[in-house]
């Protein structure tokens, strides 16, 4: 099998690399998924609408080909500038938003919202957008490292989009958080992306930091503290995640910027230290956020004592947690089927909610497989940080696909009550351009990141070491 | 880096493993408390999503859900929503059920105890589940008629089969349309039940067994010549027959309601006073007689019983204990605090035509599930038996005498022997009467027992009067059931 390659190499490499692994094969590995998850998509979309409607419209069925066409575009582009990429992200990615397709189709009819009005639609416009530019990263960024060198750049933007949502005039207050904009008829969560920005940033400035923030401090109870001067980086992304929660009134984002931070600052270093001052401080900040901030304190009751009736009548009380609930019970075991339950009667179903809308349909036997797909999807991009040749890439690696992991967790969690319910999106399958984007531009990270671990001949580095 | 990775993995795991408990204990150990939470309205909206049994009579449904496209699933609709509506009642949208609507309900969406297996049943094999048909007792031709006959009165009429004690009409006017409140439209639900509840003539209350019941005037001289019967008088005994009485303790006078004396003569015989429904000797019989014997007589009946059902419950008819012999004389024609509801005056009716065997009272025929197997047949069962045979025999012939000689004469039916007491009540100084009649036909062979009220004086105000208006409804009813 020949080898399509972006630039020669020597032929002795090149000989062992052909010895060692055939790329194609993880492409058609890739391609094969892929297909299974367009049918898993296509006949979830094909569910909702017979067990809802009793009929098949042609309409979303035919969209959804659409990004499948599309899909197919960014598989055989990888097979050109990624053919070593991980062959699961796209697959997976495809078939958590093909679900949440469905279920917001579903939510949709449930509605009777019809074209541009219908958040399905709307959903898969987006899905193109997001798809068409994640193509575009695998093919603009040929090389990761690139990103490196663009840290502060990152760094700014990050700051640039965090601040977005509470400037007057685009500031778009939502559920009493602000976290998105609104320009003309498009609205925007720019905190999604600006999880991607920070990552490329954490990532830049730890493996050049990290050295310092590693090796001096003093030993307390057996674990190394960090100088006083080294605390300042924790100090200003803690500020900024403070920052976050008082201005943009949203605890989900605060605390997933500052657990991205905090776990790529300590893979980076390796100094446990770090988590227990970094937990200490959110910890304290989110009490102290708890008692003065109003929203916080009733999402902690609303969280302990769910059932109580005056918190349940209360506005921004736990009627839209207990709803969930009733969803989530209503479905059991093996869900009522696509299209049966009544997952409309929970508050945003289509957005927040996604999750119980799906496991009030698909049943617990649906919630495990979609865990699952989360937990894979993660799993290939730590991978990177096990495999990956150099520190930025792995770094970046772990981070974003923590960030995924941690935001998996903090809204199904807050869902199913292990945490305080809070507004963040259920990544790929939530109705919300933003989270698609950024969560499509995360899986062309990856990809790349991958491409890189595995186009790297590992007997030849392993004899540099 | 590595040694880090692999601890931040098994958080990463941990954390998976949280969400993997927490949505487990969600759907499955806690899924009956969560559904059972009474905040739940999809257990609410799962017994919409059913398709709701019909209700039948003589075999065409009055009340069916038809499907439809919206998140219920199934409209109510009936067919001669008013004719019917003192029977089926209402379905609403979590808004509470009434009449066979709310009192059979568990059978009609399917969640009766009976309706388990079919339950189950549609889980497995996917079809929606359905409810049970209810087959009712009712006479489409004589609902029809009594409804004619009552016109635009406000009042009531029921119809029974004394043999069996199955109801053969119910009609309450005013009726309302209960379509207007089976919308899914929340805002045309509001408007119609605002509407209705605010109509001071109260549609939405059946007056055949339920509401404000009306005294029940000269009726009553039914049940006390019951109890004079079966405390060994004869309807020969005589009394005294001034044609005023000042009651004692009192400066009120009661007169007969013809005025004068009681079919003349010095003293005259239960049997003048009740063909002639006079008030005097009643009066003087009442007191002799005495409270305790005339209220365990009314409880025979099932007067004060709570527990009857048809299957709405019906309100308990009332003979509260006289403070006074004044009163205990008014309550014996059918006054002071007497009330009673036209199934009930019906029943004593029933009790006579069926030889003192009073049957229960039912509406329902059976319950049938959709697969046509029978839940619940309703065999007659007696409810009592508040005469003997000789006092039946005996009370129906001076009820003939009534409407073929007496004060009762508008109920006659050619070449039929038709039974019958009239009553004409009083509700204080000034307001209009109402005009009462009860009876039954053939006397001989009876084949219906009837009570008709009329509120508000048949609009007559004060010289309306229950021959007058009462009888000629019971009438056509009876003829209704006679000419079957």
């Amino acid at each position: 099998m020949t080898v399509v390659e972006a630039e020669p190499r020597s032929t002795a490499t090149g000989s062992i690399r052909v010895r060692l692994r055939t790329p194609a094969r993880r492409r058609n590995m890739e391609l094969a998924l892929l297909l299974f998850a367009f049918a898993l998509s296509g006949a979830a979309v094909t569910l909702v609408q017979l067990g809802a409607l009793g009929r098949v419209g042609t309409t979303v069925l035919a969209l959804c080909a659409l990004l499948a066409i599309l899909l197919l575009g960014l598989h055989v582009v990888l097979r050109v500038v990624a053919p070593d990429a991980d062959p699961f992200l796209v697959p997976i990615a495809t078939a958590l938003n093909g679900l949440g397709i469905a279920e917001i189709t579903r939510l949709d009819i449930a509605d009777g919202l019809n074209g541009w009005d219908a958040a399905g639609i709307r959903q898969i416009a987006w899905a193109a957008i997001a798809i068409s530019l994640a193509i575009a990263t695998v093919i603009v960024i040929r090389n990761h490292r690139i990103l490196q060198r663009f840290r502060y750049i990152a760094m700014f933007t990050a700051f640039l989009l965090l601040v977005l949502p509470v400037i007057p005039g685009i500031r778009s207050p939502r559920f009493g958080a602000y976290i998105w904009i609104q320009v003309g008829p498009l609205s925007f969560q720019p905190g999604e992306l600006a999880k991607i920005a920070l990552a490329i940033f954490f990532a830049g400035y730890l493996v050049q930091a990290r050295d310092s923030l590693s090796m001096v401090g003093r030993r307390i109870l057996g674990i190394q503290f960090p100088r006083a001067r080294d605390l300042g980086p924790i100090l200003v992304v803690w500020v900024l995640a403070m920052g976050v929660l008082v201005m943009q009134r949203d605890l989900g984002t605060s605390l997933l910027y500052f657990g991205l931070f905090l776990v790529m600052l300590y893979v980076a270093t390796g100094r446990l230290s770090w988590i227990v001052l970094g937990l200490a401080l959110f910890l304290g900040g989110a009490y102290a956020a708890s008692r003065i901030l109003g929203y916080v304190g009733a999402r902690f009751d609303a969280w302990l004592d769910s059932f109580n009736q005056t918190i349940y009548d209360q506005q921004g009380g736990s009627y839209q947690l207990v709803q969930g609930l009733f969803g989530l019970a209503n479905g059991g075991m093996v869900g009522t089927g696509l299209g049966q339950g009544r997952p409309d009667i929970v508050p945003l179903a289509e957005s927040d909610y996604i999750i119980a809308s799906l496991g009030e349909e698909l049943g617990l036997v649906g919630l495990f497989a979609i865990l699952g797909l989360y937990l894979l999807l993660v799993s290939r991009g730590f991978r990177i940080g096990f495999t990956g040749q150099d520190d930025f890439g792995r770094l970046l690696g772990v981070g974003l696909s923590f960030v995924v992991a941690l935001q998996v967790f903090v809204v199904i969690g807050g869902v199913t009550r292990v945490i305080p319910l809070t507004g963040l999106t259920t990544p790929f399958l939530a109705a919300g351009g933003s989270s698609l984007v950024a969560n499509w531009i995360i899986v062309a990270l990856l990809l790349r990141l991958s491409d890189s671990v595995r186009s790297q001949p590992q007997l030849v580095v392993e004899q540099d070491r | 880096m590595n040694k880090e990775l692999r601890r931040v993995s098994i958080v990463v795991l941990v954390m998976f493993l949280a969400l993997f408990s927490s949505s487990t204990v969600i759907q499955v150990f806690q899924q009956d408390n969560l559904r059972a939470d009474d905040r739940n309205v999809r257990t609410l909206y799962a017994s919409f999503s059913a398709e709701r049994g019909p209700i039948l009579v003589d075999g065409e449904p009055i009340a069916v859900s038809v499907p439809v496209d919206d998140e219920y699933k199934y409209q109510r609709t009936y067919t001669d929503g008013e004719l019917y509506s003192a029977v089926t009642g209402y379905f609403t949208l979590n808004q509470g059920n009434t009449g066979i609507e709310g009192s059979l309900n568990d059978y009609l969406s399917g969640t009766a105890n009976e309706q388990f297996l079919d339950q189950l049943n549609a889980v497995f094999t996917g079809q929606n589940p359905k409810g049970a048909a209810v087959e009712l007792t009712i006479d489409p031709v004589v609902q029809q008629a009594a409804w004619d006959a009552l016109g635009d009165q406000k009042g009531a009429v029921i119809a029974l089969d004394p043999s069996t004690g199955a109801i053969l009409a119910m009609v309450s006017k005013p009726a309302y349309d209960p379509s207007e409140l089976a919308t899914h439209d929340a805002a045309a639900f509001r408007e119609a039940y605002d509407r209705l509840i605010d109509d001071p003539d109260d549609p939405l209350i059946n007056r055949t067994i339920a509401g404000d019941l009306n005294p029940p005037g000269s009726t009553f001289k039914l049940i006390v010549t019951a109890t004079a019967l079966e405390n060994g008088l004869s309807p020969d005994t005589k009394f005294p027959n001034p044609p005023t009485l000042k009651l004692p303790q009192s400066d009120s006078v009661i007169t007969n309601a013809e005025g004068g004396a009681c079919g003349g003569g010095s003293t005259a015989t239960i049997a003048t006073a009740l063909r002639l429904s006079c008030n005097i000797p009643f009066a003087q019989l009442g007191l002799q007689l005495g409270y305790s014997k005339i209220a365990q007589q009314a409880r025979k009946f099932g007067f004060e019983d709570d527990g009857i059902t048809i299957p709405m419950s019906v309100e308990p008819s009332v003979y509260p204990p006289t403070q006074s012999d004044a009163e205990q004389m008014l309550s014996s024609f059918g006054q002071a605090s007497d009330r009673v509801s036209p199934l009930q005056m019906a029943m004593v009716s029933a009790a006579i035509a069926n030889g003192g065997r009073l049957m229960t009272p039912t509406l329902v025929e059976s319950i049938s599930a959709p697969d046509l197997t029978v839940l619940q047949g309703f065999e007659p069962t007696e409810y009592g038996t508040p005469i003997s045979q000789a006092t039946a025999s005996t009370l129906a012939s001076m009820m003939v005498d009534g409407v073929s000689n007496g004060a009762a004469s508008n109920a006659r039916i050619n070449g039929v022997a038709v039974a019958g007491k009239t009553g004409t009540a009083e509700n204080g100084a000034g307001a209009p009467y109402t005009l009462w009649f009860t009876g039954f036909a053939p006397a001989d062979d009876p084949r219906v027992a009837v009570a008709v009220v009329v509120e508000n004086g048949g609009g007559l105000g004060q010289s309306g009067f229950g021959n007058l208006v009462a009888a000629p409804i019971a009438r056509t009813v009876m003829e209704a059931v006679l000419n079957r």
